[in-house]
This record gives C-alpha cells, structure tokens and sequence, in this order.
C-alpha cells in the first residue's frame, strides 16, 4: 500500500490566521473588551442618575429636579428656600440613606461574589459559599424570635456577628492541613450552610406570627428601614473590605491559575486566602445585616461584568462593584413603585431577574469560558 | 500585598540567616537533595534520593509511571516537605524561604494548566512577572520575547479558555520563561506537543541552560532525555536508581529492569547520540 503524500502546497500549515476559516476561528476565540475608562465613566453616570429618579420615586412623588436641589441645600451648596419640608425630610431622612446603603450594600456584594469566584477558583462561587449569608439568617431570625430585636440595631448587629462566627467557624474547620486547597472549604461550607439552615427553620417554626411577618421581610431583602446612622456606622467596614479587595487585585488574577502556582509565582497563598475570605466576610456581613439576604448579586453581576471588561481584577473588581451598586438601587427603586403603598422585597428582584439571566449566560455558552 | 511585601525580603537585619538571592555562579550547586524520603500513610514515595543539581545543567527525571518523578518535583518546589531528609535550594532548606524570594530563584511548570476564566494568552504569560518589581518596558519585552519563543505569536489575544492541551503548555512555558529565575522545574512539559513544539521547547531549555539556569525535566521520552540532557536520574519505585550522564545510565539493561521492557540501543549513523526503541 502507498501512501499518497500531499503536495506541499496543500499541506496544513499549523501558523494561526491563514485562511479565512481559521481567521474567523481566530477572531471568535479572540478576548475583546470595552476600555475600563469607558466603563467607568458610563457605570458612574447610569449609577448617579438611578440615584436621582430613586430618590425621588415612591408613594410620594417628587419631582427630580427637587431632589437636586435639596441635596445641594443640605450639603450646603445650593439654595433650599421654597421646597416643602414634608418633601426634604423624604428624600434626606427617608430615601438618600437607603439610596446610599443600596450602593454600599450592591457594591459589597458584587466585588465579593467577583473576589470568592477567583479565590475558588469556580465560576459558581458566591458570597454564600463562605457561610456569611446562612450564618448572618440564622442570627438574625434568632435575634427576632429570642429577643424580639429592634430590627434598627439588634438585628443587624446580631446577623452581623453571626455571619463572621459561622465564617470563622468554616475556616476553622477546613483549615488546610499542608496541602488542601480550597475545595474543602466549599465542602464545609456546604455543611455548616446546612447546618445554619437547620437553625434558621428551627426559629421559624415556633416563631408566633408577627415575628415570622419580620423574618420573611428580612429574608426576602430590603432597604426600607435603613437610617442615617446605620448608614454612617457601617461606612468603614464597607470601606475597609472595598479597599482591601481592590488592593489584592494582582494577587487574584493569579490565583485564578490555582493555589499551587500561585505559590510558586511568589504568592504567600495562606495569607492571601485568609485577607480575602476576612474582606468578603466583613462585606457580606455588614450587606446581609442591614439589607437582608439578597442573592444573585453576587453571582451574576461579575459574570457579566467578564463579559465586558474581561477577568483581569484591575477591570473586574472596580466595575462590579459599580455594576453591582446599579442592580441594587434599581431594584430598591423597583420595589417601590411596582406596588404602592406596600413595598416589594429586594430579592424578589434580583433573583428574578437574575435567575433567567444566568440560565440564559449559561446556555449561550456550551464550552465555560467565563 | 500584590507583589511580595518588601518586608518579606531578606534583610541584613534579619536574625535569622536568610537564604542569598544572588545570580549563582556556574557550575554551583543550586539545589541539594540528601537522603529525601516522602511517606504518605507509611508509604514511601520517594525513599532516600540524594543528588546536586548544578548551575548551568539540565537533569531529566525519568522513570516509569509512579516512580516518584513528580512527587520528587514537588517536593524540590516546596510544595510538600520532606519526611525525612533535606532539599535545600541556594544553602536554605526550601521551607526555610519565603514564597517571594524563593520565587525569584526558581520556577515551576505543572502538568496540568487549565483555567476557568478568560485571561488571554499575552494576560496569562504575563502573570509570570509577579514576583519582581513591575518595569512595564522591561516586562513588556519578556513576554513578547517569551511569547514568540513559545511559538504563540498571533495567538496574544486569544482566550486561554479556548486553547488546546499543546498550546496551553506552551503558554504555561513561556510563563516560566518570564519568571526568569536561575532554578527552573519542569513537569513533563512536552507531555501534550507536537514533534516540532517538543523539540523547540527542549532547544530553549537548552538556551536557559547556555545562559547559566539549572533545570530539572521530568520526561517521559527517553530519547528526548538522551538529546537534551546533561544528566538523567533514573526513578525505580521511588528511589533514585542511576544517576549519571544519559548515554552511559540509559543502558539497555538497566531500562529493561526498570520498565520492564525490552529495549535496543542503536546509534544510527549521522546522528551523535544513540536512541532506545522498544523490542
């Protein structure tokens, strides 16, 4: 038998970009993304906007152009004569902490969701993966049953606390021997987030009804009871953790390549894993006790936010936390106006929305190239 | 916190004495493994291998599947310690060094290199800059220099997700290539290449090997061993069963013992290096 050999013309040639079909190829598995300024001076203006109309949107209306203008009267830099005083104490005592909570709270969770997914090094990881949202439901559904907490302090204060306890508690537990990555964590967390659920159905049963009417609300998601002080006290964890995040944007691009190449680019993996972890638990925390369990935050924004700007933390980080604050006010703004005078929780927002988004990103893309 | 803190950095001030990080000389001995034994649940993986590796020498690792090669690789990469004996790189037990320093003194390439997000190639080989100090030009000029060397140029943009199992070895090289450290360690590295790749690869090793790195390559061919090495240490059932330049410890008898194959060793004409073909 004789083989027949090509003619060197004909041969295939293994150098990219010859032919149109392996261009086209090329060009399909090419990364392309939107310039980072870009992204940001738009997200900053789509985000400043939605702020304005959801400052001003709910039972009562008023107009934007008033919203401004008591802003600027109350930072002292405009003019406040002639607008009502029923008007300025809606929008200043009422609307702008819940709007600027919103923020704090959309932003924590997105930069978290981004941070845990490459930590993880699992598309799939979200906030709830390091037990702060099981943890943080647990405490405050006990803190409303066993105390009968003021949802203004105690019950934040305990979700808070409880959210890191049951962190701590993960890390504790599946604080790797010599050699263990990170996979279980997630196995652990998937049983202690059993575990917080067993406890939180525990106080929701023999909750009595007027308790179960706050727990669901709280459960659900919600601004609505945000006020000035909560605003302010939780302004340095939200701080603290953003700028922590952001400053190990470096460290989470390669840790995107696995903890043991990570180690052997210089990475002091243990500390990072552990700075990480304590900056996501701290923003989870401080998100979850005051505005409740919202999810899909931070399991979608930062995929879509890939999208865009690609997976490089220096775009990411920034930008889904831009993203994320945009989702949130929203659908705080949403849950106002759908049905009025009632209001609609928060979560019921983003997990719609959320939910048929992600089903769609994950059905787009057969082959996981997030 | 991105890059290695300046603290992590030895300092004269440091009490303890701290591993040197200076260029070594040729012909030093860079890395010294004396009597490294490796047990997991009372198994050993690796029982009693001694050996010196030497600036400006590439060492192959060969040996069959579950000798120990790349537990042996680990173990010199600082990824598990020892159970009993030494691996010291520079004068310094390896976990003795800090992740920074130690990473400006040698590299690693794994076998398996896969990621879940879409860096691209240029992103991906880049990331070997991480343990110096950035020097945008400098870096810049590393990685496209690393990047043509892998053969991956006009694949830059591309998305590592969408590579095949060959070309994300080559990207994974060429990041290796950017830490330039004076130890480097390969796992396998021509494991998923094509013929012309295997070689092209195994040329550059012998370039960093001209500019006075020491390399360890654990490799599965041996006649890829026999051309490119200075010297093979040969892994029987986790001890280190020859040692010496690869003409002379590649014999016909000892691969048959150890594989448990039949080898010849021919030397066809016009070729400086005789080559194994099973019988």
């Amino acid at each position: 038998m004789t083989s027949k050999v090509l003619n060197r013309s004909q041969m295939p040639v293994s150098t990219p970009a010859t032919g149109s079909a392996a261009a086209k190829a090329e060009k399909q598995h090419s990364v392309r993304r939107l310039p980072l300024l870009t992204c940001v001076v738009i997200g900053l203006a789509v985000l400043a906007l939605l702020m304005v109309v959801s400052a001003s949107v709910g039972p009562l209306r008023i107009p934007l152009g008033d919203v401004t203008r008591i802003v600027w009267a109350q930072l002292g830099l405009g003019d406040g004569s002639g607008l009502s005083q029923r008007d300025v104490s809606v929008v200043w005592q009422l609307r702008i902490p819940r709007v600027l909570m919103g923020v704090l709270v959309g932003a924590a969770l997105a930069i978290s969701g981004a941070a845990l997914q490459s930590l993880f090094n699992n598309p799939l990881a979200d906030p709830g993966i390091i037990g702060v949202s099981g943890g943080a439901s647990a405490g405050a559904v006990g803190v409303i049953v066993l105390a009968g907490g003021s949802i203004t302090w105690l019950l934040p204060l305990g979700a808070f606390l409880a959210g890191l306890a049951v962190t701590g508690l993960i890390y504790v537990l599946a604080r790797p021997g010599r050699n263990t990555g990170t996979s279980r964590m997630l196995l652990v967390g998937i049983a202690v987030g059993s575990g917080c659920q067993a406890l939180t159905g525990f106080f929701t049963f023999i909750a009595d009804d007027q308790q179960l009417q706050t727990l669901t609300f709280w459960q659900m998601g919600s601004l609505a009871k945000v006020i000035w002080p909560q605003f302010w006290a939780t302004l340095p964890v939200f701080v603290a953790g953003l700028v922590i995040i952001l400053l190990n944007a470096r460290t989470l691009d390669v840790l995107t390549l696995g903890e043991r190449e990570a180690q052997h680019l210089g990475l002091n993996v243990k500390r990072s894993r552990l700075t990480i972890i304590i900056a996501t638990a701290l923003l989870t925390g401080a998100a979850v006790a005051f505005a409740g369990a919202i999810g899909f935050v931070g399991l979608v924004v930062p995929h879509i936010v890939r999208i865009v700007v690609g997976p490089g933390h220096r775009g990411l980080l920034p930008i889904s936390a831009i993203a994320g604050a945009i989702l949130i006010v929203a659908a705080d703004c949403a849950s106002r106006v759908v049905a009025p005078p009632s209001e609609v929780p928060i979560g019921l927002f983003t997990a719609a929305v959320g939910a048929p988004f992600f089903l769609f990103l994950v059905v787009r893309m057969r082959k996981s190239s997030w | 916190m991105v890059r290695p803190d300046p603290e992590t950095r030895p300092t004269p001030a440091e009490a303890r004495p701290t591993p040197a990080e200076a260029r070594p000389t040729p012909a030093e001995v860079v890395v010294r493994a004396r009597d490294v034994t490796f047990a997991v649940d009372g198994r050993e993986l690796v029982s009693g291998v001694s050996f010196d590796l030497r600036a400006g020498e590439v060492v192959a690792l060969v040996g069959p599947n579950g000798a120990g090669k790349s537990t042996m690789l680990s173990l010199l990469s600082g990824d598990v310690s020892p159970t009993r004996g030494s691996v010291e790189i520079s004068g310094a037990e390896v976990g003795e060094w800090k992740p920074g320093p130690l990473a400006r003194m040698r590299s690693v390439m794994l076998q398996h290199n896969s990621s879940n997000f879409a860096f691209s190639v240029e992103e991906a080989v880049h990331m070997g800059r991480l343990p110096w100090d950035v020097d945008a030009e400098h870096d810049a000029a590393l990685v496209a220099e690393a990047i043509t060397d892998a053969d991956l140029r006009g694949f830059e943009t591309r998305d590592i997700t969408t590579l095949s199992g060959g070309e994300a070895a080559r990207v994974s090289f060429a990041r290796t290539k950017v830490q330039t450290t004076p130890i480097v360690f390969l796992d396998e590295p021509t494991a998923a290449l094509d013929l012309r790749h295997q070689e092209s690869l195994l040329t550059s090793v012998r370039q960093l090997r001209g500019d006075g790195a020491a390399i360890v390559v654990v490799l599965h061919d041996l006649n890829l061993a026999l051309r490119y090495s200075d010297r093979v240490l040969v892994f029987g059932d986790g001890r280190l069963v020859a040692d010496g330049g690869p003409a002379e410890a590649l014999t016909e008898s000892l691969v048959e013992e150890v594989y448990g194959q039949p080898v010849r060793r021919v030397r066809p004409e016009g070729i400086d290096h005789p080559i194994l073909i099973p019988v």
